[in-house]
């Protein structure tokens, strides 16, 4: 007799089902935020060594003793891809994309529930891999995350550069088909198991962002693999892929007629997706949290859509906004720059349309919502400074200064994780049961809101002036000594904002056990994750389906009972 | 709450804005013929930008505080969106946008889409980790060849460049650690390198170009004002990035040819 | 069964629907229609991925051929592709292998698509269709998915007498990539084969066993279609 096979298993029994091994897209979320949290502490963690080591080049510190040149760079390296990859691509996605997306369709669990917890193992043995470079014979890399040969290509051309460099770009290797498999996931789960009514023009912001994330890792991770594929030949097996005829350290390399700027415009195809990757679900979860805490359905849900979807195409064709000063043709750099320029136009309309969202609403100050206009003002200050790196004749004087740090920073480096932070305090009520500590949610936005504006800002000025990037100290350029007084203030400006996100840590995890019990929907949002249980039960709906009749952000319609309607209510809506 | 995030807001926009305004912290003072032109884009650029940004974040700071709720906010105004507002910002912000980079490519072009006008000075710059090296190829007005065989960096010099000394046209080649060039003449620069992506960064001169193995790069600029200007590399390069500097010394067009004759002078 | 309330308000719930939003059949009893069209989307969003892979290593080929290199002696650019003597004759009958065992792979998947149509029938009491002899599709299509990595192996064999290795010149560097790129992602459909292969073993139900082996045979042959097409490029593009 044929059985019917459903497509989630049963609740699992025993712990290594239940929390090591599980199939449960809930839990392999969980897993996922919290590979994440520990990958941004080892982050910061470098990033502060970092800043000390810049304002007290020659100062002994404890654990790690002295700083030279070289450590500083293998710090700046696995800061950049640590962060990148395993927090803005893993957070955002795997952590939240992963609980929700399913819940907020209406489904009970990703497509492919086996492959979702291989795409996990997959991606924290990536994680441990990179870790390991470390810990190998001469260190980690150098070459920074951007890995440009010749100089991460030869194994002579710095320390670091041997075995690090090698379990670095395994590491990258790996992550690339752990995302793979995760995007194949998303874009099945998303495309086949929506609830009935859960027409695609009625899933909420954060499902779209995380759809067209996903299409952007398919498109985009595979090019990454081929870039590494091809780097990891010149090192090892004697190819000519990237490296030319040099001599290092007085030695003729027995390469030639290889072309570094294959790498340039292979890593660059997919690193610009990737920086997309890393904002558009910080988007969604900016528009979810402003509409429901300004008690007003999101202003123009279908152009929001549209500019995702723009962006995603857009961010395709722009990579050689990264190569003005490379080499190569100029033509090229005027072509990029011009589609460059168009990307700014979707987003722009975002911001707009964010603000159009809170105008004339009712807005509720809660912890969530203070970080989703963070998202909003730090997306505005990250945002600006691109219209000056788009255009060539300006990127001269600005290409590889802390102009361009401060401006990726201010976008991924902090506008990308309020996004993350914005859905932590969001939805912890719903994944934990229990309400975070709002006092303390309030002040570790203060601090961080002000000190990462203060971190982060000063770098314009400080590239405008030639402050040259990845230097290990601007003790050997004259011109660069005088700008030291911004090094420092930004370095206690640092001190204090990773301070601070002690707060936010001790919050989370004392909240878990001790916070105030959640209510199903205490925050009175309309969504389909706040019909169900809290924590959700294993099969999302306790056995039931959800029948979607409304748009996912129906606040203050008027005539209606009260403030806001659920997607799954009966009532009627005036048309829209 | 929202009048909280309002100050906070506004002062930050104040305060990040008049960094800017006062130049406290600034493009270093322009000594190339292309300067007046790339500098005039720059303040284009951010009078526009800084607008924009004075609006958004203005405007983001008092909506928060005006639509805070209170026992007596009215109700919220329902509403989807205004589709005419939508097609009027954004072809307010594309027409802004592609404005403004269509500007600015006028000078990209010139800059970069012809080569040096005949005349021009020619100097060879070669990048190694950690040194700049720089190359005349003399009267003959030809490069002399070189050859990896022949390189040896830490010998400095012709060595460290590679030089084929057994080339007729490289009996006149002067290699030099710092860059000599002549006031208000154009120079038309080959980039090099020799080992991995360096790139010839002189803040002054508005002049950036990398330095990438396998490829001879030519550009040119001129420079208009007489002074030392400091070359700090701008491609990350290995542990000696941070000190592999040099220094352009621009002089008058006499004490350039009486430089240059002297260099020659010690070849014999 | 009782149809419970989901949702404040009163919302009416139905039986558990599977797929896309508002096109739901309503209940089919079971969701294996619902799985095999997932499954099918789930491979064709897996070959993208592989397509973007191989994508990406044609732009690489084409500019790396094309791409010339400064060389200083000569003060001039100068290009440095090379030439490889491709075992025409062993990739010619290796291509053939891997043809017909597309063939085979498709005799498996309709043979296994018929006999999960006729399983419910075959499941009454007291109907009999009669013994059917089945034809090892899917066995000879392993064998000839492995006789064609083995044929790989005799190709690279060859090009080394011949005394083209991998770093002998970027042509050279390519022929292998390429090849070794397409031979990994087909050993790895020889082991989703072998997986078909057990779950028969192993006696799931049908519907299982012939999403498996529909699945793999739309891999399987995008692997034909993409050794073709590399061969052709190694070929033809140089």
């Amino acid at each position: 007799m044929a059985t019917t096979a459903t497509l989630h298993s049963h609740a699992p029994q025993g712990f290594i089902r239940k929390y090591i091994f599980s199939l449960d897209h809930k839990v392999i979320g969980l897993q996922y935020f919290f590979l994440a949290l520990t990958a941004v502490w080892v982050g910061m963690f470098l990033s502060l060594l970092m800043r000390i080591h810049l304002v007290w080049p020659t100062a002994s510190l404890p654990l790690v003793g002295e700083i030279r040149p070289e450590m500083y760079l293998s710090l700046l390296t696995m800061h950049g891809t640590i962060m990148v990859f395993f927090v803005l691509t893993t957070a955002p996605q795997g952590g939240f994309g992963n609980y929700f997306l399913p819940i907020q369709i209406g489904a009970p669990d990703m497509a492919f529930p086996v492959l979702n917890m291989l795409s996990f193992w997959t991606t924290f043995i990536g994680f441990v891999v990179i870790l390991a470079a470390f810990f190998v014979s001469g260190g980690a890399p150098l070459h920074g995350w951007t890995g440009y040969p010749p100089l991460s290509a030869v194994q002579s051309a710095g320390p670091g550069e041997g075995l690090g460099a090698d379990l670095w770009i395994t590491s990258i290797a790996i992550f690339c088909a752990a995302s793979l498999m995760g995007a194949l996931n998303f874009i099945t789960t998303t495309l086949d198991l929506r609830a009935k009514g859960m027409r695609l023009m009625r899933m909420p912001l954060t499902v779209w962002s995380w759809f067209i994330t996903a299409i952007l890792g398919l498109l985009a991770f595979g090019v990454l693999l081929s870039a590494g594929i091809l780097l990891l030949m010149d090192r090892n097996l004697g190819t000519s892929f990237y490296v030319p005829l040099i001599v290092v350290n007085g030695q003729i390399m027995g390469h030639k007629g290889g072309s570094p700027l294959l790498w340039q415009h292979l890593f660059w195809f997919f690193g610009h997706p990737e920086v997309y990757i890393a904002i558009l679900p910080g988007m969604g979860v900016t528009s979810q949290v402003l509409s429901t805490f300004s008690r007003k359905p999101i202003f123009g849900y279908k152009a929001m859509v549209y500019a995702m979807l723009s962006i995603g195409f857009l961010g395709f064709m722009v990579w050689g906004h990264h190569m003005f000063m490379s080499g190569m043709s100029p033509y090229s750099a005027f072509a990029f720059s011009l589609l460059t320029m168009c990307i700014g136009v979707p987003s722009a309309i975002k911001t707009f349309n964010w603000l159009g969202t809170m105008w004339k609403g009712r807005i509720r100050f809660y912890t969530p919502m203070l970080f989703a206009i963070g998202f909003v003002s730090l997306f505005v200050s990250g945002g600006l400074s691109g219209p000056f790196l788009a255009q060539p004749v300006l990127d001269i004087q600005l290409h590889d200064t802390y102009f361009v740090v401060g401006h990726f920073h201010l976008i991924m480096g902090v506008a990308a994780i309020f996004g993350i932070f914005a859905a932590t305090y969001y939805w912890f009520p719903k994944m934990f049961g229990r309400m975070m500590n709002e006092g303390w949610g309030k002040a570790h936005f203060w601090l961080t809101f002000i000190g990462t504006y203060a971190i982060f800002m000063p770098m314009h000025y400080l590239g405008m002036a030639g402050g040259t990037r990845r230097y290990s100290q601007y003790t050997e350029v004259a011109y660069l000594q005088r700008l030291m007084p911004i090094h420092t203030f930004m370095t206690y400006a640092a001190m204090i904002t990773i301070a601070s996100q002690f707060i936010f840590l001790i919050n989370l995890f004392w909240s878990m056990f001790k916070g105030a019990k959640a209510s199903d929907n205490p925050w009175e949002s309309t969504t389909l994750e706040w019909t169900t249980a809290t924590p959700p039960p294993h099969d999302n709906f306790g056995g039931r389906t959800p029948l979607v009749n409304h748009g996912p952000y129906e606040y203050g319609v008027p005539g209606a009972a009260k403030d806001f309607i659920m997607q799954t209510d009966a009532a009627s809506t005036p048309a829209h | 709450m929202g009048f909280a995030l309002l100050v906070v807001i506004w002062l930050i926009t104040f305060g990040s804005a008049y960094f800017f305004i006062a130049k406290t912290w600034w493009l270093p003072l322009g000594a190339s013929a292309a300067a007046h032109w790339i500098d005039g884009q720059f303040a284009l650029t951010y009078v526009l930008m800084g607008i924009v940004f004075f609006a958004a974040q203005l405007s983001l700071g008092y909506i928060v505080w005006k639509y805070r709720e209170r026992p007596s906010s009215g109700p919220v105004e329902y509403s989807h969106g205004n589709t005419t507002l939508e097609v009027v910002w954004t072809i307010l912000t594309g027409v802004l946008f592609v404005g403004l980079n269509l500007m600015g490519s006028s000078v990209w072009a010139s800059q970069r889409f012809d080569p040096a006008q005949p005349g021009a000075v020619p100097v060879e710059v070669t990048g190694m980790q950690f040194a700049w090296y720089f190359r005349y190829p003399g009267p003959d007005g030809k490069y002399g060849a070189t050859n990896v065989k022949f390189m040896d960096p830490s010998a400095g010099g012709e060595a460290a460049v590679g030089l084929d000394t057994s080339d007729p046209a490289a009996k006149d080649d002067v290699v030099t650690g710092t860059m000599f060039l002549p006031v208000n003449r154009e120079v038309d620069l080959s980039i090099r390198s020799v080992d991995v992506i360096h790139s010839f960064f002189v803040p002054s001169l508005r002049f950036k170009q990398d330095a990438v193995p396998g490829l001879n790069i030519h550009m040119h600029f001129t420079p208009n004002q007489i002074g030392d200007y400091e070359i700090a590399c701008a491609e990350l390069c290995g542990l000696g990035h941070y000190k592999m500097h040099g220094m352009v010394k621009v002089v008058s067009q006499e004490d350039f040819d009486k430089w240059l004759t002297a260099r020659e002078a010690e070849k014999q | 069964m009782a149809h419970e309330q989901l949702g404040r308000g009163g919302g009416v719930t139905e039986p558990p629907v599977r797929g896309g939003g508002d096109d739901g059949q309503g209940d089919d009893g079971s969701d294996y229609v619902g799985r095999l069209r997932r499954a099918r989307l789930g491979v064709a969003v897996a070959i993208a991925a592989v397509v973007m892979i191989f994508v990406s290593l044609t732009s690489a080929y084409i500019v790396r051929q094309g791409l010339p290199t400064f060389d200083s002696p000569s003060n001039s650019y100068v290009r440095d592709w090379g030439e490889v003597s491709l075992p025409l004759a062993l990739l010619i009958i290796n291509s053939a292998v891997l043809l017909i065992s597309s063939v085979t792979m498709e005799g498996a998947r309709r043979s296994i698509t018929r006999q999960s149509a006729l399983a419910p029938v075959r499941s009454i009491p007291g109907v009999s269709l009669g013994a059917e002899r089945r034809f090892p599709w899917l066995g000879l299509t392993v064998v000839l998915g492995i006789g064609f990595l083995a044929g790989q192996y005799l190709a690279w064999s060859e090009l080394r007498r011949r005394g083209f290795f991998i770093p002998t010149n970027p042509n050279s560097s390519f022929v292998y990539l390429f090849t070794g790129v397409h031979a990994v992602h087909l050993a790895g459909g020889v082991v989703a084969l072998l997986w078909a292969g057990v779950t028969s073993v192993l006696d799931k139900p049908i519907e299982s066993r012939r999403i498996a082996i529909d699945v793999t045979a739309w891999y399987w042959h995008f692997m034909a279609l993409l050794w073709i097409y590399v061969f052709a490029l190694l070929e033809f593009a140089r």
